[in-house]
């Protein structure tokens, strides 16, 4: 039992840290990653563009990628030590999370030579950002319930409908799109799986504006938009199958750090008086930091369990699902706690007047979206159940009905 | 990155876990529960004869030398079949102090008798229901004698050998003692797991000698429950595990409104929580084990950490096992509460929940470094 890099580990470490050392500058101490932070803005993306470009010429981009789609054809374990060591260095981070993390994947897994030839490559160099378009105002944890309309004209598909919570759709080139091209079919059999430019007309994007004020969303109109069939991934009525492949490396790709956490509420706790002095003396602060400190212990370790498989070359399980479900809830409760701490100062966000610029205030208002995003936490103590425990799935009323005979709610 | 035990000692944990299932099933449990025997004693003799006893204690003392490591695994397997032996009392406890403090001749006379079983050792801290305060230890050690009263005493009826916490002269000093000799007198105690037995321990001027120098009792105290919280975790987790597959079990195969009740999610997520947290005090549990194995300097931080996970998984474990049997989880007939009394036994025995929190803070304080 032991911490240590494998030779080859460290071998290629020191590749990571020297590349870095050159082409990045060390992330300040304290200054933290904030959640999906600057995609919206045009001079942040053009700074992560350029920054993916190095990473592809340095071969840092997909890591895990077969050699066949451009990438270096390395390890899972690499791709953790790339991040590891990433972490030090101020550079921007998320904008090619969705595309090169889910899409891409989907489609070089089910699109041509062609395909992976004209778009692998350039999102890799980063010249071109991806979304996905899952989601629907009636299709969200029941994602299959999807009512967006394709239908078959000529050698093109019409595209007819409404999708929600697309990140990035506004500035982003291309998406992966589910649709329902068969309403007389089973729920999940009459799904078709498509790519498209987004600048294709009758498209409308909507940002969606959160309870933190941000904009990290859009809702995506479509209206007769018209996708050529060379662009459909997958048979027709297949799109379910599709789908999985980008799902399944979802989990992957949500996650990192999602707001202010134990040592930002430790280091509040030193600095904030109450009563008769700091906040750390106090033994009912105490007793919440132990439990905070106990919980992020387990994860990190938990996390280098898991690190541990992938060294050895074995997949982890869904128990991967396990880091968010316990720390997004975590952040919101510590979120709340700290502002407590601040009594009735608490409720300020101005980062002037706030400790720590305001990281537990704005926690506490972007903390319930980590909650639901990438799977919510009821959709992720399905999963372990599902595919950890083995229980059996709940008793299900839409596995036999044609879609367009299943109940429909107001919502 | 190499966080996990090597393949032979997966093989050891393997071998531990179908020796237990075939000779402690829960039968074996229940005969202790409501027999008169205060232990199983064919089993202690058994896994002493297996070499578990001395599986930690070096083979210049008889042991078999396998490090922590295996202790660690093996605490697991007797934390998850209940094992109703003295084995954490006279392994974890004396053996890990004499090991820890004891001079050349202590460590000749006992280390070798505890590996072969032969001799049962104990810790003797408590000293009523109150936390023990090293500073304010009323049993005293002066002139070589022991006086006072130490109670609950882990294993205290059926122990030759303790290790006892007492005020001499230049302070706190742990001072070790022949409970076969005079001056001393052990009753029973009735605890809430008459699966592990506990006693009253009066001292009448018992002889005994000192354990590592006069006046450090407090601070080898610690450093002896450190290393005990991290091998009493994985008893712990391994409990808790245990527990979490009996209330799935039981989920898939009861039947309520015609489906099983493991279909629904008020079970379902319960038991996803149960697992959650199982899973975050294994994962403490391995880096104690780290820690402990290699004498790290993390060890104090990263001993309160598994022992606070692990306290809070087992209970929950063992309790939400109980909710999800429905009424006859609270049966005595049903086995669930065989786990729900030793978890709540195991997250006192080396002092309570609230105890190691404050210790982990004060520890964390200490270092004054960002997390």
């Amino acid at each position: 039992m032991d911490f240590e890099d494998t030779p080859r580990e460290a071998e290629f470490r020191a590749g990571v840290r020297a590349f870095l050392g050159k082409a990045a500058k060390p992330r300040a101490p304290g200054t933290g990653m904030v959640y999906r932070a600057g995609n919206e803005d045009p001079a942040f993306r053009a700074q992560a563009k350029a920054w993916q470009a190095s990473k592809a010429e340095a071969g840092y981009a997909g890591i895990t990628w077969p050699t066949h789609w451009g990438g270096r054809g390395g390890t899972p374990i690499q791709q953790v030590i790339y991040d590891q060591e990433e972490a030090n260095y101020a550079v921007p981070r998320g904008l090619f999370d969705i595309g090169l993390g889910m899409c891409i994947p989907t489609l070089c897994t089910w699109g041509t030579q062609e395909h992976r030839d004209r778009f692998a490559g350039r999102a890799l160099r980063g010249e071109e950002i991806w979304c996905q378009l899952f989601s629907e105002p009636a299709a969200g944890s029941d994602l299959a319930g999807l009512r967006t309309r394709a239908e078959a004209d000529g050698s093109d598909w019409v595209i007819n409908g409404e999708k929600i919570w697309t990140s990035g759709a506004h500035y982003c080139d291309y998406g992966v799109l589910l649709t329902r091209s068969d309403f007389s079919a089973k729920k999940h059999d009459g799904l078709t799986y498509f790519f498209l430019d987004m600048k294709s007309p009758g498209i409308e994007i909507r940002p969606i504006k959160q309870m933190s004020g941000a904009s990290h969303f859009n809702q995506v109109f479509f209206k007769d938009v018209r996708v050529p069939d060379s662009q459909r991934l997958g048979a027709v009525g297949q799109g379910w199958k599709v789908a999985l492949t980008t799902l399944m490396n979802e989990r992957y790709t949500i996650g990192g750090r999602m707001g202010a956490g134990v040592e930002d509420v430790f280091e509040l706790a030193r600095r904030l008086e109450i009563g008769d002095g700091p906040a750390l003396k106090n033994g009912a602060v105490r007793d919440k930091l132990a439990d905070w400190y106990v919980a992020s212990q387990g994860l990190k370790y938990a996390n280098f369990r898991t690190m541990t498989a992938l060294s050895r070359g074995e997949t982890p399980g869904p128990e991967a699902s396990l880091g968010k479900l316990v720390n997004a809830s975590m952040l919101q409760t510590i979120a709340a706690f700290a502002m407590d701490l601040m009594d009735e100062g608490g409720v300020l966000c101005d980062p002037e007047l706030a400790p720590l610029a305001a990281a537990f205030q704005q926690t506490l208002l972007t903390s319930p979206a980590s909650r639901i995003a990438g799977g919510s936490d009821e959709i992720m103590r399905n999963i372990i159940a599902e595919r950890v425990l083995g229980l059996p799935a709940e008793v299900r009323l839409d596995k036999t009905l044609p879609f367009n005979q299943l109940p429909t709610g107001k919502r | 990155m190499n966080f996990d035990f090597s393949d032979d000692l997966k093989a050891l944990r393997d071998e531990a876990r179908r020796f237990l299932r075939e000779r402690c099933p829960m039968t074996a449990v229940r005969r202790i529960l409501e027999g008169p025997a205060p232990y199983d004693l064919g089993l202690w003799k058994e896994i002493a004869a297996l070499g578990w006893t001395g599986a930690a204690i070096p083979e210049a003392f008889g042991g078999a030398g396998l490090g922590h490591l295996g202790l660690c695994v093996l605490a697991e397997e007797l934390g998850s079949a209940l094992a109703p032996t003295p084995f954490s009392s006279s392994i974890y406890l004396a053996a890990e102090a004499i090991m820890l403090a004891g001079s050349p001749a202590q460590k000749q006379t006992w280390l070798p008798k505890l590996a072969s079983g032969e001799v049962i050792g104990t810790l003797a801290g408590a000293e009523g229901p109150a936390k023990v305060d090293p500073r304010k230890l009323r049993t005293s050690f002066r002139g070589g004698t022991l006086t006072g009263e130490k109670l609950p005493v882990p294993d205290g009826d059926v122990a030759d050998l303790a290790v006892v916490a007492a005020q001499a002269e230049r302070g706190p000093t742990l001072a070790l003692v022949d409970l076969k000799g005079r001056g001393v007198v052990r009753q029973p105690l009735e605890t809430i797991d008459p699966t592990r037995s506990h006693a009253r321990i009066v001292f009448d001027g018992a002889a005994a000698e000192a354990l590592g120098e006069a006046g450090t009792g407090e601070a080898l105290l610690r450093r002896v429950e450190e290393r005990a919280a991290v091998l009493f975790a994985f008893e712990q987790v391994g409990g808790a595990q245990r527990s979490l597959e009996m209330a799935r079990d039981y989920a898939l195969q009861r039947y309520a409104f015609a489906r099983p009740i493991g279909s629904f999610q008020a079970i379902k997520h319960k038991l996803a929580d149960v697992y959650v947290a199982t899973e975050l005090a294994r994962a403490n549990a391995y880096y104690g084990a780290w820690a402990l194995s290699s004498n790290a300097a993390e060890l104090p931080v990263a001993a309160a950490a598994a022992r606070i996970s692990a306290n809070e998984a087992y209970f929950l474990a063992a309790k939400e096992n109980i909710q999800v049997h429905g009424g006859m989880g609270f049966t005595w007939e049903f086995d669930c509460h065989l786990h729900y009394r030793r978890a709540k036994l195991l997250a006192l025995a080396l002092g309570s929940t609230r105890r190691w929190k404050e210790r982990l803070i004060l520890e964390l304080e200490a270092a004054n470094a960002p997390l």
